[in-house]
Protein backbone atom coordinates (compact mmCIF):
# COMPACT_ATOMS: atom_id res chain seq x y z
CA UNK A 1 0.00 0.00 0.00
CA UNK A 2 2.85 1.85 1.14
CA UNK A 3 4.90 0.95 -2.08
CA UNK A 4 1.61 2.21 -4.18
CA UNK A 5 1.82 5.79 -2.59
CA UNK A 6 5.49 6.35 -3.25
CA UNK A 7 4.81 4.95 -7.05
CA UNK A 8 2.07 7.20 -7.56
CA UNK A 9 4.17 10.21 -6.21
CA UNK A 10 6.64 9.04 -8.62
CA UNK A 11 4.55 8.69 -11.27
CA UNK A 12 2.93 12.57 -10.61
CA UNK A 13 6.55 13.82 -10.49
CA UNK A 14 8.09 12.49 -14.08
CA UNK A 15 4.04 14.23 -15.74
CA UNK A 16 5.16 17.63 -13.78
CA UNK A 17 8.95 16.78 -15.28
CA UNK A 18 7.44 16.68 -18.64
CA UNK A 19 4.79 19.28 -18.42
CA UNK A 20 6.97 21.65 -17.32
CA UNK A 21 9.91 20.93 -20.42
CA UNK A 22 6.99 21.21 -22.75
CA UNK A 23 6.09 24.78 -20.73
CA UNK A 24 9.77 26.07 -21.05
CA UNK A 25 9.71 25.07 -24.67
CA UNK A 26 6.61 26.25 -26.01
CA UNK A 27 6.73 29.90 -23.79
CA UNK A 28 8.91 32.81 -24.72
CA UNK A 29 8.75 35.80 -26.71
CA UNK A 30 8.58 33.83 -30.41
CA UNK A 31 5.23 32.07 -30.29
CA UNK A 32 5.75 27.96 -30.99
CA UNK A 33 2.90 25.74 -30.75
CA UNK A 34 2.84 22.11 -30.10
CA UNK A 35 1.63 21.15 -33.63
CA UNK A 36 5.33 23.08 -34.55
CA UNK A 37 7.15 21.43 -31.42
CA UNK A 38 6.34 18.01 -33.01
CA UNK A 39 7.04 19.21 -36.45
CA UNK A 40 10.21 20.74 -35.60
CA UNK A 41 11.68 17.74 -34.41
CA UNK A 42 10.48 15.29 -37.34
CA UNK A 43 11.35 17.44 -40.21
CA UNK A 44 14.89 18.65 -41.57
CA UNK A 45 13.51 22.06 -42.13
CA UNK A 46 14.95 24.90 -41.14
CA UNK A 47 13.33 27.86 -39.40
CA UNK A 48 13.01 30.31 -36.94
CA UNK A 49 11.34 28.45 -34.70
CA UNK A 50 13.29 25.68 -35.04
CA UNK A 51 16.72 27.95 -34.68
CA UNK A 52 15.21 29.44 -31.10
CA UNK A 53 14.61 25.75 -29.98
CA UNK A 54 17.83 24.42 -30.91
CA UNK A 55 19.62 27.95 -29.73
CA UNK A 56 17.65 29.19 -26.94
CA UNK A 57 15.20 27.00 -25.43
CA UNK A 58 16.13 23.63 -24.96
CA UNK A 59 19.72 24.42 -23.86
CA UNK A 60 18.12 26.61 -21.35
CA UNK A 61 15.73 23.86 -20.14
CA UNK A 62 18.14 21.38 -20.04
CA UNK A 63 20.71 23.63 -18.33
CA UNK A 64 17.77 24.43 -15.64
CA UNK A 65 16.99 20.89 -14.78
CA UNK A 66 20.13 19.74 -14.33
CA UNK A 67 21.20 22.77 -11.67
CA UNK A 68 17.72 22.44 -10.21
CA UNK A 69 18.26 18.69 -9.68
CA UNK A 70 21.59 19.23 -8.50
CA UNK A 71 20.89 21.43 -5.95
CA UNK A 72 17.83 19.53 -4.57
CA UNK A 73 20.08 16.77 -4.47
CA UNK A 74 22.78 18.27 -2.31
CA UNK A 75 19.92 19.75 -0.16
CA UNK A 76 18.86 16.48 0.72
CA UNK A 77 22.86 15.13 1.07
CA UNK A 78 23.54 18.12 3.40
CA UNK A 79 20.04 17.96 5.78
CA UNK A 80 21.48 14.22 5.98
CA UNK A 81 25.39 14.79 6.58
CA UNK A 82 24.11 18.36 9.01
CA UNK A 83 21.68 16.61 11.01
CA UNK A 84 19.78 19.66 10.77
CA UNK A 85 16.87 20.71 9.25
CA UNK A 86 17.79 24.22 7.88
CA UNK A 87 20.69 22.61 6.28
CA UNK A 88 20.29 23.66 2.00
CA UNK A 89 23.13 23.37 -0.28
CA UNK A 90 24.81 26.81 0.49
CA UNK A 91 25.20 26.56 4.08
CA UNK A 92 28.54 25.29 3.65
CA UNK A 93 30.00 28.60 2.31
CA UNK A 94 30.05 27.14 -1.24
CA UNK A 95 27.91 29.72 -2.77
CA UNK A 96 29.84 32.87 -1.13
CA UNK A 97 33.03 31.30 -2.17
CA UNK A 98 31.91 30.73 -5.74
CA UNK A 99 30.32 34.03 -5.30
CA UNK A 100 33.50 35.97 -4.63
CA UNK A 101 35.19 34.36 -7.58
CA UNK A 102 32.39 35.13 -9.80
CA UNK A 103 31.88 39.05 -8.97
CA UNK A 104 35.80 39.72 -9.08
CA UNK A 105 35.92 37.73 -12.11
CA UNK A 106 33.01 40.48 -13.11
CA UNK A 107 34.63 43.00 -12.00
CA UNK A 108 37.86 42.14 -14.15
CA UNK A 109 34.81 42.64 -17.03
CA UNK A 110 35.62 38.83 -17.85
CA UNK A 111 32.39 36.74 -18.93
CA UNK A 112 31.12 33.07 -20.21
CA UNK A 113 34.05 30.24 -19.69
CA UNK A 114 36.33 32.50 -17.47
CA UNK A 115 33.36 33.62 -15.75
CA UNK A 116 32.08 30.01 -14.68
CA UNK A 117 36.27 29.35 -14.33
CA UNK A 118 36.53 32.05 -11.16
CA UNK A 119 32.52 31.15 -9.65
CA UNK A 120 33.76 27.22 -9.64
CA UNK A 121 37.32 28.35 -8.75
CA UNK A 122 35.95 30.06 -5.58
CA UNK A 123 33.69 27.44 -4.75
CA UNK A 124 36.55 24.98 -4.87
CA UNK A 125 38.51 26.88 -2.40
CA UNK A 126 35.62 27.35 -0.05
CA UNK A 127 35.33 23.71 0.49
CA UNK A 128 38.71 23.18 0.92
CA UNK A 129 38.84 25.95 3.37
CA UNK A 130 35.75 24.43 5.38
CA UNK A 131 36.70 20.88 5.23
CA UNK A 132 40.49 22.17 6.41
CA UNK A 133 39.22 24.05 9.28
CA UNK A 134 36.49 21.76 10.55
CA UNK A 135 39.17 18.62 9.86
CA UNK A 136 42.32 20.36 11.48
CA UNK A 137 41.35 19.78 15.37
CA UNK A 138 40.36 15.85 14.42
CA UNK A 139 36.68 15.62 15.79
CA UNK A 140 35.29 16.64 12.39
CA UNK A 141 32.19 17.03 14.34
CA UNK A 142 28.65 18.12 13.06
CA UNK A 143 28.50 21.11 14.98
CA UNK A 144 32.06 22.53 14.61
CA UNK A 145 31.30 21.13 10.48
CA UNK A 146 28.28 23.81 10.65
CA UNK A 147 29.95 26.69 12.54
CA UNK A 148 32.92 26.40 10.15
CA UNK A 149 30.46 26.91 7.20
CA UNK A 150 28.20 29.80 8.71
CA UNK A 151 31.82 31.38 9.28
CA UNK A 152 33.29 30.99 6.37
CA UNK A 153 29.78 32.03 4.81
CA UNK A 154 29.97 35.18 6.69
CA UNK A 155 33.20 35.83 5.37
CA UNK A 156 32.59 35.66 1.64
CA UNK A 157 29.63 37.47 2.62
CA UNK A 158 31.35 40.56 3.41
CA UNK A 159 33.82 40.38 0.61
CA UNK A 160 30.44 40.25 -1.39
CA UNK A 161 29.31 43.50 -0.08
CA UNK A 162 32.69 45.09 -0.53
CA UNK A 163 33.13 44.25 -4.35
CA UNK A 164 29.21 45.54 -4.40
CA UNK A 165 29.62 48.81 -2.49
CA UNK A 166 32.71 49.55 -4.79
CA UNK A 167 31.73 48.56 -8.21
CA UNK A 168 29.80 50.38 -11.12
CA UNK A 169 26.77 50.53 -11.46
CA UNK A 170 26.94 48.71 -14.92
CA UNK A 171 28.77 45.61 -12.93
CA UNK A 172 26.44 45.96 -9.84
CA UNK A 173 23.15 45.03 -12.45
CA UNK A 174 25.48 41.76 -13.67
CA UNK A 175 26.42 40.81 -10.23
CA UNK A 176 22.78 41.07 -8.45
CA UNK A 177 21.87 38.55 -11.52
CA UNK A 178 24.34 36.54 -10.35
CA UNK A 179 23.82 36.70 -6.78
CA UNK A 180 20.42 35.88 -7.10
CA UNK A 181 20.80 33.23 -9.86
CA UNK A 182 20.25 33.30 -14.01
CA UNK A 183 20.20 31.00 -16.00
CA UNK A 184 20.34 33.45 -18.94
CA UNK A 185 24.17 32.81 -19.52
CA UNK A 186 24.18 29.08 -18.52
CA UNK A 187 25.38 26.32 -20.49
CA UNK A 188 25.19 22.61 -19.73
CA UNK A 189 26.97 19.95 -21.74
CA UNK A 190 27.07 16.09 -21.16
CA UNK A 191 29.49 16.43 -18.10
CA UNK A 192 26.51 18.28 -15.97
CA UNK A 193 24.41 15.35 -16.89
CA UNK A 194 26.81 12.56 -16.18
CA UNK A 195 27.20 14.10 -12.62
CA UNK A 196 23.82 14.20 -11.91
CA UNK A 197 23.73 10.60 -13.23
CA UNK A 198 26.43 9.70 -10.89
CA UNK A 199 24.38 11.42 -8.18
CA UNK A 200 21.25 9.54 -8.76
CA UNK A 201 23.06 6.52 -8.69
CA UNK A 202 25.17 6.93 -5.75
CA UNK A 203 22.62 8.40 -3.99
CA UNK A 204 20.37 5.33 -4.85
CA UNK A 205 23.58 2.71 -3.61
CA UNK A 206 24.20 4.74 -0.15
CA UNK A 207 20.09 5.63 0.08
CA UNK A 208 19.69 2.90 3.15
CA UNK A 209 22.67 4.07 5.01
CA UNK A 210 21.12 7.83 4.88
CA UNK A 211 18.01 6.35 6.04
CA UNK A 212 20.22 5.05 9.11
CA UNK A 213 22.31 8.10 9.04
CA UNK A 214 19.48 10.57 9.94
CA UNK A 215 18.32 8.95 12.54
CA UNK A 216 21.51 9.86 14.23
CA UNK A 217 25.25 9.05 14.51
CA UNK A 218 25.72 6.98 17.63
CA UNK A 219 22.91 4.49 16.34
CA UNK A 220 24.19 4.55 12.49
CA UNK A 221 27.69 3.35 14.13
CA UNK A 222 25.68 0.76 15.80
CA UNK A 223 23.98 -0.36 13.00
CA UNK A 224 27.42 -1.07 11.29
CA UNK A 225 28.06 1.98 9.58
CA UNK A 226 31.58 3.11 9.12
CA UNK A 227 30.90 7.06 9.74
CA UNK A 228 33.97 8.66 8.69
CA UNK A 229 34.29 7.76 4.92
CA UNK A 230 30.56 8.10 4.46
CA UNK A 231 30.56 11.42 6.15
CA UNK A 232 33.46 12.35 3.77
CA UNK A 233 32.06 10.80 0.75
CA UNK A 234 28.80 12.79 1.48
CA UNK A 235 30.61 16.17 2.00
CA UNK A 236 32.62 15.72 -1.35
CA UNK A 237 29.46 14.99 -3.24
CA UNK A 238 27.01 17.27 -2.18
CA UNK A 239 29.75 20.43 -2.26
CA UNK A 240 31.00 19.36 -5.68
CA UNK A 241 26.94 18.73 -6.79
CA UNK A 242 26.37 22.31 -4.99
CA UNK A 243 29.89 24.19 -7.10
CA UNK A 244 28.60 22.77 -10.17
CA UNK A 245 25.07 24.15 -10.08
CA UNK A 246 26.28 27.69 -8.99
CA UNK A 247 29.10 27.51 -11.65
CA UNK A 248 25.92 26.93 -14.21
CA UNK A 249 23.41 29.17 -12.93
CA UNK A 250 24.59 31.53 -9.63
CA UNK A 251 23.35 30.70 -6.51
CA UNK A 252 19.59 30.26 -7.01
CA UNK A 253 18.03 30.06 -3.69
CA UNK A 254 15.36 28.05 -2.39
CA UNK A 255 15.51 24.81 -3.94
CA UNK A 256 17.65 22.84 -2.04
CA UNK A 257 16.34 23.79 0.61
CA UNK A 258 12.84 23.66 0.35
CA UNK A 259 12.29 21.07 -2.62
CA UNK A 260 13.63 17.56 -0.32
CA UNK A 261 11.22 18.95 2.82
CA UNK A 262 8.22 19.05 0.38
CA UNK A 263 8.62 15.65 -1.17
CA UNK A 264 9.25 14.71 3.04
CA UNK A 265 6.00 16.27 3.79
CA UNK A 266 4.43 14.28 0.53
CA UNK A 267 5.73 10.95 2.06
CA UNK A 268 8.97 10.48 0.34
CA UNK A 269 11.29 10.05 3.39
CA UNK A 270 12.52 7.04 2.60
CA UNK A 271 15.98 8.00 0.55
CA UNK A 272 15.38 4.83 -2.02
CA UNK A 273 12.24 7.21 -3.08
CA UNK A 274 13.69 11.09 -1.81
CA UNK A 275 16.85 11.09 -4.04
CA UNK A 276 14.89 10.23 -7.58
CA UNK A 277 11.96 12.20 -6.20
CA UNK A 278 14.47 15.20 -5.33
CA UNK A 279 16.16 15.15 -8.52
CA UNK A 280 12.81 15.16 -10.49
CA UNK A 281 11.12 17.93 -8.68
CA UNK A 282 13.78 19.83 -8.28
CA UNK A 283 14.76 19.62 -11.86
CA UNK A 284 11.80 20.35 -12.78
CA UNK A 285 10.38 23.69 -10.46
CA UNK A 286 13.72 25.13 -11.58
CA UNK A 287 12.60 24.34 -15.68
CA UNK A 288 9.23 26.01 -14.33
CA UNK A 289 10.32 28.74 -12.62
CA UNK A 290 12.69 30.00 -15.22
CA UNK A 291 10.50 29.45 -17.39
CA UNK A 292 8.28 32.26 -15.55
CA UNK A 293 11.29 34.51 -15.20
CA UNK A 294 11.92 35.22 -18.81
CA UNK A 295 8.19 35.77 -19.43
CA UNK A 296 6.30 37.11 -16.97
CA UNK A 297 7.86 40.73 -17.37
CA UNK A 298 9.37 40.23 -21.37
CA UNK A 299 11.39 40.95 -23.03
CA UNK A 300 12.77 41.99 -19.62
CA UNK A 301 13.88 38.72 -17.76
CA UNK A 302 13.58 38.50 -13.87
CA UNK A 303 16.57 36.47 -11.96
CA UNK A 304 15.41 33.05 -11.68
CA UNK A 305 16.38 33.25 -8.04
CA UNK A 306 13.58 35.76 -7.32
CA UNK A 307 11.19 33.17 -8.78
CA UNK A 308 11.70 30.00 -7.26
CA UNK A 309 11.50 31.94 -3.74
CA UNK A 310 7.90 33.47 -5.10
CA UNK A 311 6.40 30.14 -5.90
CA UNK A 312 8.42 28.23 -3.66
CA UNK A 313 7.91 29.86 -0.46
CA UNK A 314 3.68 29.73 -0.65
CA UNK A 315 3.78 26.48 -2.13
CA UNK A 316 6.00 25.14 0.92
CA UNK A 317 3.82 27.05 3.43
CA UNK A 318 0.74 25.37 2.02
CA UNK A 319 1.99 21.68 1.48
CA UNK A 320 3.02 22.43 5.24
CA UNK A 321 -0.87 23.51 6.18
CA UNK A 322 -2.29 20.89 4.58
CA UNK A 323 0.12 17.78 5.85
CA UNK A 324 -0.30 19.21 9.95
CA UNK A 325 -1.68 16.02 11.58
CA UNK A 326 -4.78 16.71 13.54
CA UNK B 1 26.47 -18.30 19.03
CA UNK B 2 29.37 -15.97 19.85
CA UNK B 3 31.81 -15.37 22.15
CA UNK B 4 33.08 -11.56 23.53
CA UNK B 5 36.31 -11.84 25.07
CA UNK B 6 38.04 -8.23 26.52
CA UNK B 7 41.31 -8.98 27.22
CA UNK B 8 43.68 -6.34 29.13
CA UNK B 9 40.88 -3.58 28.41
CA UNK B 10 42.17 -0.03 29.63
CA UNK B 11 39.51 2.42 28.80
CA UNK B 12 40.05 6.03 29.99
CA UNK B 13 38.02 9.29 29.21
CA UNK B 14 38.90 12.74 29.80
CA UNK B 15 41.98 11.54 31.84
CA UNK B 16 39.44 9.12 34.24
CA UNK B 17 40.07 5.50 34.51
CA UNK B 18 37.10 3.63 33.91
CA UNK B 19 39.00 0.34 33.74
CA UNK B 20 42.20 -0.97 34.19
CA UNK B 21 43.19 -4.73 32.74
CA UNK B 22 39.76 -5.92 32.65
CA UNK B 23 39.96 -9.31 31.46
CA UNK B 24 36.07 -11.14 31.28
CA UNK B 25 34.99 -13.74 28.89
CA UNK B 26 31.05 -13.18 28.29
CA UNK B 27 30.15 -16.76 26.79
CA UNK B 28 27.06 -17.65 24.67
CA UNK B 29 23.28 -17.86 26.78
CA UNK B 30 25.71 -15.81 30.34
CA UNK B 31 24.08 -12.76 31.40
CA UNK B 32 26.51 -9.77 32.55
CA UNK B 33 25.32 -6.76 34.30
CA UNK B 34 27.49 -4.25 34.55
CA UNK B 35 26.87 -1.75 37.88
CA UNK B 36 28.41 0.96 39.20
CA UNK B 37 27.66 5.06 39.93
CA UNK B 38 27.07 7.51 37.79
CA UNK B 39 29.85 8.74 35.69
CA UNK B 40 31.68 5.37 36.66
CA UNK B 41 32.13 4.67 32.96
CA UNK B 42 29.45 2.15 32.10
CA UNK B 43 28.42 3.83 28.65
CA UNK B 44 31.68 4.58 27.77
CA UNK B 45 32.30 0.89 28.21
CA UNK B 46 29.65 -0.03 26.28
CA UNK B 47 30.02 2.30 23.31
CA UNK B 48 33.83 0.74 23.26
CA UNK B 49 32.35 -2.65 22.49
CA UNK B 50 30.50 -1.42 19.47
CA UNK B 51 33.94 0.22 18.34
CA UNK B 52 32.31 3.42 18.69
CA UNK B 53 35.25 4.32 20.35
CA UNK B 54 38.77 2.37 20.98
CA UNK B 55 40.60 1.23 24.04
CA UNK B 56 43.56 2.93 25.56
CA UNK B 57 44.91 -0.73 25.67
CA UNK B 58 44.00 -4.58 25.37
CA UNK B 59 41.60 -6.08 23.10
CA UNK B 60 38.13 -6.63 22.63
CA UNK B 61 37.42 -10.10 20.18
CA UNK B 62 34.66 -11.48 19.54
CA UNK B 63 34.67 -15.12 18.82
CA UNK B 64 38.70 -15.07 18.87
CA UNK B 65 39.27 -11.65 15.60
CA UNK B 66 39.57 -8.29 17.52
CA UNK B 67 37.12 -6.10 16.74
CA UNK B 68 39.74 -3.72 15.18
CA UNK B 69 40.10 -6.12 12.18
CA UNK B 70 35.94 -6.48 11.28
CA UNK B 71 34.23 -4.16 9.40
CA UNK B 72 31.50 -2.01 11.12
CA UNK B 73 28.91 -4.05 9.56
CA UNK B 74 30.47 -7.29 10.58
CA UNK B 75 30.49 -6.24 13.89
CA UNK B 76 26.85 -5.12 13.63
CA UNK B 77 25.51 -8.08 12.53
CA UNK B 78 26.95 -9.71 16.07
CA UNK B 79 26.50 -7.08 18.47
CA UNK B 80 23.62 -4.48 19.06
CA UNK B 81 22.77 -2.07 21.75
CA UNK B 82 20.42 -0.31 22.73
CA UNK B 83 21.03 3.21 23.65
CA UNK B 84 20.66 4.87 27.06
CA UNK B 85 19.45 8.64 24.95
CA UNK B 86 16.81 6.70 23.10
CA UNK B 87 15.74 7.52 19.68
CA UNK B 88 15.69 10.70 17.59
CA UNK B 89 11.44 10.87 16.65
CA UNK B 90 11.94 11.56 13.14
CA UNK B 91 9.55 11.88 10.92
CA UNK B 92 9.15 7.76 10.72
CA UNK B 93 6.38 4.94 10.96
CA UNK B 94 6.83 2.24 13.60
CA UNK B 95 7.98 -0.66 10.86
CA UNK B 96 10.26 1.86 8.89
CA UNK B 97 12.46 2.28 12.97
CA UNK B 98 12.13 -1.50 12.92
CA UNK B 99 13.87 -2.27 10.20
CA UNK B 100 16.34 -0.22 10.69
CA UNK B 101 17.72 -2.93 13.02
CA UNK B 102 17.87 -5.12 9.80
CA UNK B 103 20.38 -2.87 8.14
CA UNK B 104 23.78 -4.57 8.93
CA UNK B 105 21.98 -7.88 7.64
CA UNK B 106 20.52 -6.56 4.37
CA UNK B 107 21.40 -7.94 1.04
CA UNK B 108 19.69 -6.19 -1.48
CA UNK B 109 20.48 -2.23 -2.20
CA UNK B 110 17.11 -1.54 -2.73
CA UNK B 111 14.20 -4.17 -1.81
CA UNK B 112 13.09 -5.42 1.33
CA UNK B 113 13.36 -8.96 1.16
CA UNK B 114 10.28 -10.62 3.07
CA UNK B 115 12.48 -12.68 5.15
CA UNK B 116 13.68 -9.42 6.78
CA UNK B 117 9.88 -7.63 6.96
CA UNK B 118 8.98 -11.02 8.42
CA UNK B 119 11.83 -10.37 11.24
CA UNK B 120 11.17 -6.59 11.95
CA UNK B 121 7.64 -7.68 12.48
CA UNK B 122 8.09 -10.64 14.72
CA UNK B 123 10.04 -8.41 16.33
CA UNK B 124 7.30 -5.44 16.98
CA UNK B 125 4.88 -8.19 17.94
CA UNK B 126 7.16 -9.53 20.81
CA UNK B 127 6.67 -6.30 22.07
CA UNK B 128 3.03 -5.64 21.62
CA UNK B 129 3.82 -2.71 18.65
CA UNK B 130 2.56 -4.56 15.96
CA UNK B 131 -1.00 -2.71 15.96
CA UNK B 132 1.30 0.63 15.98
CA UNK B 133 3.10 -0.76 13.03
CA UNK B 134 1.74 2.38 10.52
CA UNK B 135 1.49 5.56 13.30
CA UNK B 136 4.07 7.69 13.54
CA UNK B 137 7.08 7.52 15.78
CA UNK B 138 6.43 11.24 17.03
CA UNK B 139 3.49 10.66 18.36
CA UNK B 140 4.69 7.47 20.39
CA UNK B 141 4.72 8.07 24.46
CA UNK B 142 8.36 7.38 26.20
CA UNK B 143 7.60 3.84 26.93
CA UNK B 144 6.23 2.74 23.89
CA UNK B 145 9.74 4.51 22.03
CA UNK B 146 11.40 2.05 24.33
CA UNK B 147 9.55 -0.56 23.56
CA UNK B 148 10.43 0.45 19.71
CA UNK B 149 14.78 1.06 20.31
CA UNK B 150 13.92 -2.72 21.80
CA UNK B 151 12.01 -4.22 18.97
CA UNK B 152 14.89 -2.85 16.96
CA UNK B 153 17.59 -3.83 18.84
CA UNK B 154 15.97 -7.59 18.48
CA UNK B 155 15.22 -7.19 14.75
CA UNK B 156 18.91 -6.78 15.01
CA UNK B 157 19.29 -10.51 15.53
CA UNK B 158 22.86 -9.78 17.37
CA UNK B 159 24.40 -12.70 19.00
CA UNK B 160 25.92 -10.29 21.84
CA UNK B 161 23.15 -7.83 23.36
CA UNK B 162 24.36 -4.45 25.18
CA UNK B 163 21.68 -2.72 27.27
CA UNK B 164 22.36 0.96 28.11
CA UNK B 165 19.80 1.76 31.10
CA UNK B 166 17.34 -0.28 29.48
CA UNK B 167 14.63 0.72 32.33
CA UNK B 168 14.66 4.19 31.43
CA UNK B 169 11.30 5.44 30.53
CA UNK B 170 9.44 2.03 31.93
CA UNK B 171 7.31 1.66 34.86
CA UNK B 172 7.82 -1.53 37.45
CA UNK B 173 6.21 -3.70 35.55
CA UNK B 174 7.57 -3.00 31.96
CA UNK B 175 10.83 -3.07 33.60
CA UNK B 176 10.19 -6.97 34.05
CA UNK B 177 7.71 -7.31 31.78
CA UNK B 178 10.17 -6.58 28.84
CA UNK B 179 13.11 -7.16 29.70
CA UNK B 180 11.49 -10.67 30.36
CA UNK B 181 10.67 -10.86 26.58
CA UNK B 182 14.06 -9.99 25.77
CA UNK B 183 15.55 -12.58 28.43
CA UNK B 184 13.70 -15.06 26.56
CA UNK B 185 14.53 -14.24 22.77
CA UNK B 186 18.27 -13.91 24.18
CA UNK B 187 17.69 -17.43 25.18
CA UNK B 188 16.29 -18.52 21.83
CA UNK B 189 19.06 -17.82 19.87
CA UNK B 190 21.64 -18.61 22.74
CA UNK B 191 22.85 -14.97 22.63
CA UNK B 192 24.70 -13.16 25.71
CA UNK B 193 23.47 -10.08 27.38
CA UNK B 194 25.57 -7.22 28.98
CA UNK B 195 23.72 -4.87 30.96
CA UNK B 196 24.49 -1.62 31.99
CA UNK B 197 22.39 -0.50 34.93
CA UNK B 198 21.48 1.80 37.75
CA UNK B 199 19.01 -0.32 39.23
CA UNK B 200 20.99 -3.21 40.95
CA UNK B 201 17.68 -4.88 42.24
CA UNK B 202 16.77 -5.65 38.32
CA UNK B 203 20.49 -7.06 37.43
CA UNK B 204 20.07 -9.19 40.49
CA UNK B 205 16.71 -10.35 38.75
CA UNK B 206 18.21 -10.73 35.33
CA UNK B 207 22.03 -11.52 35.27
CA UNK B 208 23.97 -14.18 37.26
CA UNK B 209 27.72 -12.27 36.24
CA UNK B 210 28.15 -8.88 37.80
CA UNK B 211 30.86 -6.20 36.72
CA UNK B 212 30.92 -3.56 39.11
CA UNK B 213 33.01 -0.56 38.76
CA UNK B 214 34.69 0.99 41.42
CA UNK B 215 36.77 4.40 41.51
CA UNK B 216 39.97 4.87 39.61
CA UNK B 217 40.03 2.01 37.06
CA UNK B 218 39.21 -0.75 39.67
CA UNK B 219 36.75 -3.37 39.54
CA UNK B 220 34.86 -6.49 40.59
CA UNK B 221 33.54 -9.19 38.27
CA UNK B 222 32.36 -12.53 38.90
CA UNK B 223 29.32 -14.40 39.84
CA UNK B 224 26.14 -12.23 41.13
CA UNK B 225 25.88 -14.10 44.69
CA UNK B 226 29.79 -13.08 45.19
CA UNK B 227 29.78 -9.70 43.78
CA UNK B 228 26.53 -8.12 45.48
CA UNK B 229 27.28 -7.70 48.88
CA UNK B 230 25.99 -4.90 51.19
CA UNK B 231 30.19 -4.39 51.52
CA UNK B 232 31.02 -4.78 47.80
CA UNK B 233 28.01 -2.19 46.81
CA UNK B 234 28.32 0.35 49.59
CA UNK B 235 32.10 0.73 48.21
CA UNK B 236 30.91 1.24 44.78
CA UNK B 237 28.25 3.55 45.36
CA UNK B 238 30.19 5.50 48.01
CA UNK B 239 26.79 5.37 50.04
CA UNK B 240 25.86 2.42 52.67
CA UNK B 241 23.55 0.06 51.21
CA UNK B 242 21.63 -2.51 52.86
CA UNK B 243 19.92 -5.54 52.01
CA UNK B 244 16.71 -7.42 52.71
CA UNK B 245 15.61 -11.03 52.02
CA UNK B 246 12.43 -11.44 50.65
CA UNK B 247 11.51 -14.64 49.24
CA UNK B 248 14.04 -16.00 47.76
CA UNK B 249 15.20 -12.74 46.09
CA UNK B 250 17.71 -10.55 47.99
CA UNK B 251 16.97 -6.59 47.85
CA UNK B 252 19.11 -4.00 47.97
CA UNK B 253 18.51 -0.31 49.17
CA UNK B 254 20.47 2.67 50.01
CA UNK B 255 20.11 2.93 53.78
Amino acid sequence: MIANRQLLLLTLLLIFTLISVLFSLLSGSVEISLGQLVSNFSSAENNLSRQVLEEIRIPRTLAAFVTGGLLSLSGVIMQVLLRNPLADPYILGISGGAAVGALSAILLGVSGFWLSNAAFGGAGISILLVFGIANKFGSWSVTRLLLTGVVVSAGWGAVINILLTTSSTNNVQSMLFWLMGDLSQSQVGVGHFLLLLIGLAGGLVLSRSLNVLIRGELLAVSLGISIRPLRLLLFFSASAFTATAVTIAGSVGFVGLIIPHMLRLLGARDHRMLIPCSILLGGSFLVFADSLARTLIAPQQLPVGVVTAVIGVPAFILILRSTIRK
Amino acid sequence: MATLQLQSLDIEIAGKSICQNLTVQIAANERWALLGKNGAGKTTLLHSLIGQRSANKGNILLDGVDIVNLTQRELASKIGILFQQGMDTLPATVFETAMLGRYPHLQSLFKDEPKDIDIARAALAAFDLQALSEREVDTLSGGELQRLALAMLLAQTPQVFLLDEPSNHLDVAFQVKLLSVLEEKIAENSASLLMATHDINLAARFCEHIILLLDDGEFLLGERDEILSEENLSKAYNCSIKSVTSGNQQLFYPA
